[in-house]
């Protein structure tokens, strides 16, 4: 089973294999974007878009959490975190990415108390052993980490954990599609639908969208042979002229979804307006707390005077998260923006595209690269 | 963190009302919260994402999948050995 979950889905001769079948199909240039950072990541990674023939351009899409959560956000967690009596948990990337005023590592350097957690669980551990302080966790995150979060506040709930609360963040895909798909500037053609994503929301939010930009969009996993067949259906439709949505990822993803999952989510959550780092606000692309549940929240939580907001001035990651500049045309790439000293937050997470370039640089082929 | 990571549920049980498993990731093994897959049972490959297991991994489809991949190969193979 181990074989068939990766390895299987790695085998060279099958990549190739699918590589010519694609080769085949193509008469002409497309642009397909990967909305999911994961994917972006691990298409630098194994140079699939070396590999393609020249006329398919990936796109990368807004889809790293860490990437679109906004600077008012960001900047909100650092003053959260500052404060004397708390305790500050967030998934480890979110402490490089840059507030208008440092990030979470000068909160902690400062003396701050903050604390990286690989689920949303364990803060709630972490609430019961100091019940004098007040914990507080940074819940970014697509749909993926939404039934988490959703739980956790449950589970609050239950065990009458009130010194714990979430500074949320979360995001969601198809209207983020939409968003893109609006754009007058827009040149993406084809989509690849994120796996996970649709693992826990299924993929029938995807048709009106096809149906409405007649666009494909075909619903794809994270290996290399996942990827490439997720690109040789969108040519396929493309070529064909057809939009409809298919699912390239039956292993995880059916139609509906996890439904117990979304009940937990609709029960917690509720859809409001959001503001995407680099992007602006999108309507209806996000979730906040529900208001019964409004004791949990850290917005309002603690009093936050209002901050001004302070972005890098040199960094683009705007336009490479909306697909309209690639990292290596930024000025900084590289050079004063690395992953370890990033003016962007694209540069910091592995699913953001900029960190995606930087790292597996060898696999660009430009002729300006300032990373070697 | 879009990522899920597959593992195997070695283990069962509940904790706090919640039901939980033991979840080994190639040799190391994890803690997560399975009330999202109640169909799951011990030996399954579940996906998990920042400690829940949000699916169980369908072997018939990953078998299915493979199959279909492997076809395409030797097909490609015939063509060109015709060729
Ligand atoms: S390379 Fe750095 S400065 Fe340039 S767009 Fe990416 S994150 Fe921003």
């Amino acid at each position: 089973m181990e074989s068939k979950l990766r390895s299987g889905f790695r085998e060279p001769k099958l990549v190739q294999a699918k590589i010519r079948q694609i080769e085949k199909i193509v008469t002409r240039p497309w642009a397909i974007m990967e909305i999911c950072g994961g994917q972006t990541h691990a298409i630098k990674k194994f140079g699939l878009d070396q590999l393609l023939p020249p006329q398919i351009e990936f796109i990368h899409g807004p889809g790293c959490p860490v990437c679109v959560t906004s600077l008012e956000l960001v900047d909100k967690a650092l003053e959260i975190a500052s404060m004397p009596n708390v305790i500050f948990t967030s998934y480890g990337d979110m402490l490089r990415v840059p507030g208008s005023n440092g990030d979470l590592f000068t909160v902690k350097a400062n003396g701050g108390d903050v604390r990286v957690v690989y689920s949303p669980l364990d803060t709630l551990k972490i609430a019961q052993e100091n019940p004098q302080k007040e914990v507080v966790f940074f819940a970014i995150g697509f749909e993926t980490t939404a039934p988490a979060n959703a739980m956790c506040i449950l589970q609050a709930q239950t065990l009458k954990i009130d010194n714990f609360s979430m500074l949320v963040s979360h995001v969601c895909v198809p209207p983020a599609i939409r968003a893109i798909l609006s754009s007058p500037s827009n040149r993406v053609q084809g989509f690849l639908a994120a796996g996970h994503v649709c693992t826990v929301m299924g993929y029938w939010e995807y048709l009106p969208i096809a149906q409405e930009y007649r666009i494909p969009i075909v619903v794809t996993g994270f290996e290399p042979l996942d990827i490439l067949e997720g690109v040789y259906r969108v040519v396929r439709q493309l070529e064909m002229g057809t939009f409809e949505v298919e699912n390239a990822y039956s292993r995880l993803v059916t139609y509906e979804g996890n439904i117990s999952a979304q009940k937990v989510i609709h029960q917690v959550f509720e859809v409001c307006d959001r503001k995407w780092r680099g992007i602006g606000v999108i309507p209806q692309s996000g979730w906040k707390l529900r208001p019964e549940f409004v004791k949990y929240d850290a917005e309002s939580r603690f009093d936050i005077q209002s901050i001004t907001t302070q972005e890098s001035s040199i960094c683009i990651s705007g336009l490479v998260l909306q697909g309209l500049k690639k990292p290596y045309e930024c000025a900084a790439f590289g050079t004063l923006c690395t992953p370890q000293n990033p003016l962007g937050a694209t540069m910091v997470s592995s699913e953001g595209a900029c960190a995606a370039y930087y790292h597996y640089s060898r696999n660009i082929d430009v002729p300006n690269v300032n990373h070697v | 963190m879009c990522l899920g990571v597959p593992g195997k549920i070695v283990e069962i049980y509940e904790a706090n009302g919640l039901s939980m498993g033991k979840i080994d990731f190639g040799g190391v093994l994890r803690e997560a919260c399975l009330a999202y897959v109640p169909e799951a049972k011990v030996g399954d490959y579940v996906l998990v994402h920042v400690g829940f297991a949000l699916n169980v991994i369908s072997e018939e489809e990953a078998s299915e999948t493979l199959a279909l991949l492997n076809e395409i190969v030797n097909l490609d193979e015939q063509v060109s050995a015709q060729g």
